[in-house]
This record gives C-alpha cells, structure tokens and sequence, in this order.
C-alpha cells in the first residue's frame, strides 16, 4: 500500500515538475507547481512527518504560491503565452549542467546506500514513532527547537522581520 | 524506499536546475527555484527516518528561510517590471558587459 501511494505520489511530483518547466503560461506553471508541492506533501506523510506535511501544505501550497499568483495577476502577466524557452546555446548548456549535476547526485546517493546506516536505521524510526506517540507529531519537533535549536528559532523571527520590511520598502512606488 | 525517495529528491532537483537555466520569464525561474527547496526538503524528510529529529528541523528552517525569500524576490520583480515594463530576464541587461 505504502508503495502503490509513493509511486502515485512521485508520478504526479516528476509529471508536475515538468509541467512547471514547459507550460507556456506563468499561472499554468504555477497550478503545476501546487500539484508537485500537495504531493512532496503526501510522500512526507509517507515518511511519518505529518507536521511538516501539515505546513508543506499550509505555508507553501497556500501561501507563498497564492503570494505568486497575486504577483502574476498584479503585473498582468496570466495571458503572456509568447513560448519563454531558450534553445541553441542554452540547452546545450542546459544539457551539460544537468547532466553533470544527475551524475554527482547519484554518486552522492550511492555512498549513502552503501554506508551502513541504514541498518542502525530501524531503530532510529522505531525511537521516532514512539517519541511521536508519547509528545505528538507537533510536539517532536517542538521539544528541540525550544531548547538545543532556540537561538535558529529566534533569528528566524528576525530574518521574517527584516523579509517583510525589506518586501514593503521594495514593493512601494518612489515618488 | 529511503533509495527511490533519495531518486525522486535528484530527479526534482535536476528538473528545477533545468527550469532555471532554459525560462526566460522571472517568475517561473523563481518556482523553479523553489522546487529545488523542495527536492533538497524531501531528501531531508527521508534521510531523517535514519539519523534522527534533526532532518525534519532543518526542513522547517529551509521552509522558513523560502517565505522570506519569495517575500523579498517578488518584490524584487515587482520593482523591476515597474522599471522595464517586462520580466523577461533576457532584458535586465544592465550588468552586461
């Protein structure tokens, strides 16, 4: 069952992330977007991390892409359906780049496969399920970022600080 | 399935790269890079059933540090078009040599 839904998710996450790069129109690419991030979403349930399932969900899918959506309606670009792909040049470029990036991740990916973790791995999950079961999905997450992770916490309420303020002063006509 | 996640990870990843290089248009490069949060997101997410807690926090910093950026990146291109009238990339050539 578990499998069954990873496929299905992964399928519609790879078919969306090529829909983002090749549909023509920025709002076609961005419902494209919607459909790849609602899926990351269900394979992170998968993964047992309904917590950040929950905000993938909430904060992206919701917000930042209806934040993009407004940006295209505000600058009128929803019926610019003029093809925006580069060829020639780009492409080979794009090739080049592409490939040598697929190769050194997989690299990366195998040297994971073949350190030993992963048996030592079951017991790491089992430990997970239990702390999630005792504190609650939210709580496991919560327990260290209020204590070993406080100090990143607090300076990512001032990093939103300084983003919303920063967004406002650059947004506004000068005049 | 921590393997075909790792491979689903990459393949978002080099997809985004992809989008980034090959649009012309600001905006769908900006999703693009968010889909490269992403990609690097769920490799967290699945790492983080074999090392511990710690994977699924850093997701929750990326996704943080990713609302602010698309905060101040569209505003970014909001003062741009205003200054070109457009948000093709190939026309913000002001750098150029």
């Amino acid at each position: 069952m578990t499998e069954v839904l990873f496929v299905l998710f992964a399928v519609v996450a790879l078919g969306g992330a090529f829909g983002v790069v090749i549909s023509r129109s920025p709002v076609a690419s961005l419902l494209f977007m919607v459909a790849t991030l609602a899926s990351v979403a269900g394979i992170y349930v998968l993964f047992e991390a309904h917590f950040l399932a929950a905000i993938q969900v909430l904060v992206y899918a919701g917000a930042i892409m209806v934040l993009f959506l407004f940006v295209i309606m505000l600058l009128n670009l929803g019926h610019d359906y003029r093809a925006d792909l580069k060829f020639g040049l780009w492409s080979l470029l794009a090739f080049v780049v592409v490939g040598l990036t697929a190769g050194v991740l997989a690299q990366g990916f195998m040297d994971v496969g073949d350190t030993g973790f992963r048996e030592d791995g079951a017991a790491v999950a089992a430990a997970l399920d239990e702390a999630a079961r005792e504190q609650g999905v939210a709580g496991v997450i919560a327990e260290p970022l209020f204590t070993d992770y406080v100090v990143a916490f607090e300076l990512m309420g001032l990093l939103l600080l300084v983003a919303i303020v920063a967004a406002v002063v650059l947004a506004k006509p000068r005049n | 399935m921590l393997t075909h996640a790792l491979i689903l990870s990459a393949a978002l990843f080099v997809i985004g790269t992809l989008g980034v290089i090959v649009r012309r248009n600001a905006i769908v490069i900006f999703l693009c890079i968010e889909l490269q949060l992403n990609a690097v997101n769920l490799a967290f997410v699945a790492l983080s059933r074999y090392t511990g807690i710690e994977g699924q926090l850093y997701v929750f910093f990326v996704m943080t540090v990713a609302a602010a950026e698309a905060a101040v990146g569209l505003a970014i291109i909001i003062s741009i078009f205003r200054h070109y009238e457009t948000v093709n990339v190939d026309k913000f050539n002001l750098l150029k040599w």
